[in-house]
């Protein structure tokens, strides 16, 4: 070869830059890998370029595609494939994750709670490599109340009082001492009642209180917090990927992202509301991606990202987390006829009157209703012609 | 032609227009009025003649649907009269029920005394600038906005304009009003009285309240007068008897007139106003029915057989509603539907017709120059000899139905160009088949015709995963395109070929199954060579035309290996790598002589067999996908039609069965699977006993009794693994049932291990089986026995049956499945219904952009990259083959 023929690496990258402004920043950068150690002539390269931004352009979508239907049937289809197989989950622990196709109708219903809500915890570099710190922080977040470490409770009606025994193994497993405990107790203190700690019992008596009363005390007693974050109910540290972290169940997100040793960059939660109101609306778009992804691949179902992300894209673009339904997208259409062919027919029709609402006939239901054509698709096409 | 009658109407002469836009409002009393060309006056429908009364429901003012009369109004026959609206003039106002509900937010939210909005003047002037804006642009912001208006005007209690005292007004669904005055005394609103307050609500007040006065004064929702609809919306239909049966809408009509009748005289003759209460109410009542039959709080009003009147609401409503069932889905000619069976000589983009059903199916052909002699043959052929014509369509648009057409001959003479004859459906005619459920694009494809005898519609087996279809029964329906559009865009974009990749994965959706994946292997497999008379059967099925290659085995006799068959169908500068569905441990697709990487060189395949990992259906970066994303659709189409055809033929001539001989397995396999068994019940025993002993350990977050069952649970699939790789390991390699499961044409190692070795656990809803008798599932077990066969373990196999009580088990855990699998269905459909609705509006914009139906952008590039999954290669552009391309490949 001769040497003039060789391309540099500064030529090479100048031309990667020029391609950035046609390719896509992801194909760019799988380029520049696969190219970095080989070396290409002139020619190869002009070659190159052509065909890659020729078979590029070849694989752009059309104007018109009706993307939307695509998307909806491609997400759709694999849906009536999933089934609830058996011994899937055989391995150990485990949450008992909503999995497959209730979970599914869970993430596009937009439901204020998922049925199981689940935090990732991601650590810090200072904590993600060591099992025992990383327990140390799930110790931290796991709710952990007086109800969970208590062995037995008893309340003596006579004398007003109530006897809480600790289980100290219990207490231990949690990262907490007696100490904890009544650190905790002192608070109860003051409320007209008397606490004593001796070693693991503790005894609280109450001035004149009737059984009603002695009851509620208890309760009280019994959900106090002693660690942890509220809502995170079980805490489980996991090893991920060559690093340690703790997936959670409950969640609670602004709590645990100020958590010191928590890498809140990466820390994510399972339930869409939650994520849009602590780390907004593009971050929610990202959930629905991932956990619709997750669905589909525990199921062992090919489905393109790209669907996903449209259908994540129509259920946030507005701002907030539209369910995909009649309360949500199809109940904030704009044509009324396309709202009455859906659900709640009636209801669509006598609003419409009262708003004086017009129906444009501009997407798909309303123009097959008309007997239309649909204008999308072949049906985007318009011709104008000019007369002479 | 000699036609002197008198101006007919034909239909294309009737002026077309198309619908620009559909203005919603309510109909005010003086509309009514003036559309209406009747008042209705009486109750009776028909005189005794059975001729419809003047002033009933049926008078033919209202436009005519028996043929032979002729409308009072426009004079037209039944098929032009479009029917004209009547009216009943109500003796006292009534409430639209519909309207009730946003009667109730009105009444709240303006003052009794004076009708204005309980809002101060400062605030009615901010929020119309606000709303004004919002109006704009923000059109569910602008909703939001009228939602607190209200909210906030109905906390007023003093008027802010006249001062008057507001008192709560209570809602009593369906239709009742009331008053609570300050004493707690309920007063109640009649609709002349609610009327009167509407009537004083200013526009400018309503305009915040979310109406559009113009569109829907508050005080038309309170009836005055009803507008009757004309007999063709309530056709009555002629029973066999003789007798008449009238519309559920007549029924009700008839009931509204009475009552209204009774109510007039009742105050004409000046009767208590306790009767006129109750005739009132009973007015109200029934013009509530009317519209909707369903409301709370009222009885239906049921016909005579005790069936609910389907009256306005249930018409519109729900699936089979005139939205859902009439508007959205239309029915349609030119279709037909029959069974479907399999046949494997036609192309993949082929469907076998029968005889039968292409003499009814037509396209209309337009007489030209170049086709007239065809066209005189097939009117001359008539509609009972196939290929021929059922109806000529003279270019003046007369319509001839060649059934009852005398002389064929002199017709087919006639003939010239601008006449169309609707011909029988021929080879090569343009048709779409489709099976439902269609939950994709690809259950509605284009396909090329092929007339064949029999009453079958045939298909290509390798099209049966994109419609899911398979042939123990199911019904296909097919779709003549009438017009040249229709046609042109089911031949560019839905022909079969055209939807190999599937938009889902970017990947084929199209390939062999079953039978073509078992030929391939055994085919392709080293031992496989084929003498000159096999191999001429062979390229001659797969319609080779080129060069035979030189054998492989030269003397005593010429034989070529089963690779080299294939190798002279696959184009010649094919280069592929891959591994085979019976990979096990080779990592250098080079350096194996085990046949686990599919090697091919310039066409040649030096190594690896066919299976369902290279040309099997729904399998991505397989030798098929590369050959369709390569060489194109048309091209993989014929390729995959004479490669499938070869297969098959080779299978055909070498035989392929399944019998019990394929369940065979040694002695000692058996002492090892008892063996097995054995030790993971004594497993589970233990766990039992620690349990009982109370020294099994719960696991975090599960009780002790989870954890039991868990282990139970873990150890006993245990069990089923180590079954399946003693399988594995005693089966014979060549038994039929093997090859089968491991080339992945159908059955599973799974499915091998249930029939030779141990079926395994038994599941409801993913657990062992807990319910039945106390403690226990059947009275075969003591109460407690928390052991493997007490809860659903199936230890026996299928070939040498199962006990009674495994029996019932197994019965139990697969209807269990059914169960499962109806609910989702009827789950997944649902959400599928929902995606569509929501997304079908969304498209792709000439400037590259995604936009909704009224052309907001919900993303700026299609997916950030803007690439169509069913044009890319999985999802990506492929780099590597673009390099290797450019000769830059590794």
């Amino acid at each position: 070869m001769a040497g003039m023929d060789i391309v540099t690496q500064e030529e090479l990258n100048n031309v990667l830059a020029k391609l950035a402004s046609i390719l896509p920043p992801r194909i760019i950068d799988e380029l520049r890998n696969k190219l970095a150690n080989k070396t290409l002539t002139r020619e190869q390269l002009t070659e190159l370029v052509k065909t890659i931004v020729n078979e590029y352009y070849k694989a752009l979508i059309d104007p018109g595609e009706a993307i939307g239907i695509v998307t909806a049937q491609s997400v759709g289809e694999p849906s009536t494939q999933m089934i609830l197989r058996s011994f899937h989950f055989a391995g150990l622990r485990e949450f008992s994750m909503a999995l497959g196709l209730p979970r599914m109708i869970e993430i596009v219903d937009a439901r204020r709670k998922p049925s199981v809500p689940i935090m990732t915890v991601y650590l810090d570099e200072d904590h993600r490599h060591d099992p025992n710190k990383a327990r140390e922080i799930a110790y931290k977040i796991q709710l952990t109340t007086i109800e969970n470490v208590a062995k037995s409770v008893e309340i003596d009606y006579v004398n007003s009082q109530i006897t809480i025994e600790i289980d100290e193994e219990e207490l231990g497993q949690r990262g907490l001492s007696m100490e904890d405990v009544r650190k905790v107790m002192e608070k109860i203190k003051g409320k007209g009642a008397h606490v004593e700690v001796e070693g693991n019992i503790i005894r609280v008596t109450l001035e004149n209180a009737d059984v009603i009363k002695l009851r509620k005390v208890r309760d009280k007693i019994m959900q106090t917090r002693l660690a942890g974050i509220k809502n995170v109910k079980k805490t489980l540290v996991r090893y991920k990927d060559g690093e340690w972290i703790i997936e959670t169940e409950g969640t609670n997100l602004e709590a645990v992202l100020t958590l010191e040793g928590v890498d809140y960059r990466r820390t994510i939660s399972n339930d869409l509301h939650e994520v849009a109101e602590v780390l907004g609306i593009e971050a929610a778009r990202t959930v629905i991606m991932r956990e619709l992804k997750k669905v589909l691949d525990q199921q062992g179902l090919d489905t393109d990202i790209r669907h996903l992300m449209l259908i994540a894209d129509v259920m946030t673009w507005t701002g907030r987390v539209r369910q995909v339904g009649r309360h949500g997208v199809v109940g904030e259409k704009e044509s009324p006829l396309a709202r009455a062919a859906f659900e709640v027919t009636v209801k669509n029709l006598v609003e419409a009157s009262i708003r004086g609402e017009v129906e444009q006939f501009r997407g798909v239901v309303e123009s097959v209703i008309a007997g239309k054509y649909i204008p999308i698709g072949t049906g985007i096409v318009q011709l104008m012609m000019e007369f002479e | 032609m000699a036609q002197t009658e008198k101006t007919v109407v034909r239909e294309e002469e009737i002026p077309l227009k198309t619908i620009k836009s559909i203005k919603f409002a309510l109909l005010s009393p003086d509309i009514i009025r003036s559309m209406s060309v009747m008042e209705i006056t009486t109750s009776e429908t028909y005189d005794e003649a059975g001729r419809p009364m003047v002033g009933g429901l049926m008078d033919r003012r209202l436009g005519v649907v028996e043929p032979g009369a002729r409308c009072e109004t426009c004079g037209n026959p039944p098929d032009k009269c479009p029917g004209h609206f009547g009216r009943i003039e109500l003796a006292k106002p009534v409430i639209h029920v519909e309207y009730a509900k946003y009667i109730y937010d009105l009444l709240r939210a303006t003052c009794r005394e004076c009708g204005r909005i309980l809002l101060t003047d400062e605030e009615i002037e901010k929020y119309r600038k606000r709303l004004e804006r919002l109006r704009v642009r923000w059109r569910l912001l602008a909703d939001k906005l009228v939602e607190r208006i209200r909210k906030k005007a109905m906390e007023r209690t003093v008027c802010p304009h006249c001062g008057a005292k507001q008192y709560k007004v209570r809602f009593e669904r369906p239709y009742t009003f009331y008053e609570e005055k300050e004493n707690g005394v309920l007063e109640k609103l009649d609709p002349v009285k609610i009327r009167e307050r509407l009537e004083k609500i200013p526009d400018s007040d309503l305009e915040l309240l979310g109406w559009d006065p113009k569109a829907a004064r508050p005080e038309w929702a309170i009836l005055t007068v009803l507008p009757v609809p004309p007999p063709q919306v309530r056709p009555s239909i002629q029973l066999e008897t003789g007798q008449r049966s009238e519309d559920d809408l007549t029924h009700k009509l008839v009931d509204i007139v009475r009552v209204n009748e009774k109510l007039r005289t009742a105050i004409e003759s000046g009767a208590p106003s306790t009767v006129i209460d109750q005739l009132w109410d009973l007015l109200q009542y029934h013009v509530a029915t009317y519209f909707n039959n369903e409301l709370p709080n009222l009885p239906p009003v049921k016909h005579r057989s005790g069936r609910p009147l389907k009256t306005l609401a249930q018409r519109l409503k729900g699936k089979e509603g005139r939205f859902r069932g009439s508007l959205s889905g239309k029915r349609v000619d030119f279709s037909a539907r029959t069974v479907i069976s399999p046949d494997p000589n036609l192309s993949i983009n082929e469907v076998g017709v029968p005889i039968d059903v292409a003499k009814i199916l037509t396209v209309p052909m337009v007489v030209t120059e170049w086709n007239i002699d065809l066209a005189r043959q097939l009117v001359l052929n008539g509609p009972e000899v196939w290929p021929g014509a059922n109806y000529v369509i003279y270019p003046d648009g007369r319509r001839v139905d060649l059934r009852y057409f005398r002389d064929r001959r002199e017709l087919a003479n006639k003939l010239a160009p601008g006449f169309v004859v609707e011909r029988h459906l021929m080879n090569g005619d343009i048709v779409l088949f489709n099976r439902q459920p269609s939950l994709h694009r690809m259950s509605m494809m284009g396909h090329l015709v092929r007339v064949l005898p029999g009453r079958t519609f045939r298909l290509h087996l390798a099209v049966c995963p994109p419609y899911n279809a398979d042939f123990d029964g199911d019904e296909m329906n097919l779709h003549v395109p009438q017009n040249e559009e229709a046609r042109a865009e089911a031949r560019m974009l839905m022909l079969v070929q055209n939807h190999i990749i599937t938009p889902r994965y970017g990947g084929p959706i199209i390939g062999a199954r079953q039978d073509y994946i078992t030929g391939g292997y055994l085919l392709t497999r080293k031992d496989t060579f084929v003498n000159k008379e096999l191999l001429m059967y062979l390229l001659a099925a797969a319609n080779y035309e080129g060069e035979i290659d030189e054998p492989a085995i030269m003397h005593p006799k010429e034989l070529w290996t089963g690779k080299q068959v294939i190798s002279m169908l696959l184009p010649k500068d094919l280069n592929w790598v891959q591994p085979t569905a019976i990979k096990e441990s080779c990592k250098d697709p080079y350096n194996c002589y085990t046949d686990e990487y599919i090697v091919i060189v310039n066409g040649y395949m030096a190594t690896g067999v066919l299976d369902k990992k290279s040309i099997g259906a729904e399998q991505v970066d397989s030798l098929w996908h590369v050959i369709v994303k390569r060489y194109g659709n048309d091209y993989a189409r014929k390729w995959i039609d004479s490669v499938l055809r070869a297969l098959l033929r080779f299978l055909d001539l070498r035989g392929f069965t399944m019998g019990i001989d394929s369940l065979e397995m040694p002695r000692e396999s058996y002492e090892e699977l008892a063996k097995l068994y054995e030790e993971s019940e004594r497993k589970v025993f233990e766990y039992i006993q620690r349990y009982r002993e109370g020294k099994l350990e719960a696991e975090p977050g599960l009780t002790v009794e989870e954890t039991l069952e868990n282990n139970i649970t873990i150890e006993l699939s245990r069990v089923r693994e180590a079954a399946a790789r003693v399988v594995e390991k005693y089966i014979n390699k060549d038994s039929d049932a093997y090859i089968m499961a491991k080339t992945g044409a159908r059955g599973s190692i799974i499915n091998i291990t249930q029939m030779v070795a141990m079926i395994g656990q038994q599941t409801i809803r993913g657990e062992r089986f807990k319910r039945g008798f106390y403690g226990r599932t059947t009275a075969h077990f003591e109460p407690g026995d928390l052991g493997p066969m007490a809860k659903g373990f199936v230890r026996n196999n299928f070939k040498v049956g199962l006990s009674p009580i495994e029996f019932f088990f197994h019965a139990a855990g697969g209807r269990d499945g059914l169960v499962d699998t109806a609910v989702r269905t009827a789950q997944s459909g649902y959400m599928q219904r929902r995606l569509i609705n929501a997304l079908q509006d969304i498209y792709v914009a000439y400037d590259g952009t995604v936009r909704s139906a009224n052309g907001s952008i919900i993303q700026t590039k299609y997916a950030e990259d803007g690439i169509d999954v069913s044009k890319s290669d999985h999802g990506r552009l492929n780099i590597d083959e673009i390099l290797r391309r450019v000769g830059l490949g590794g």
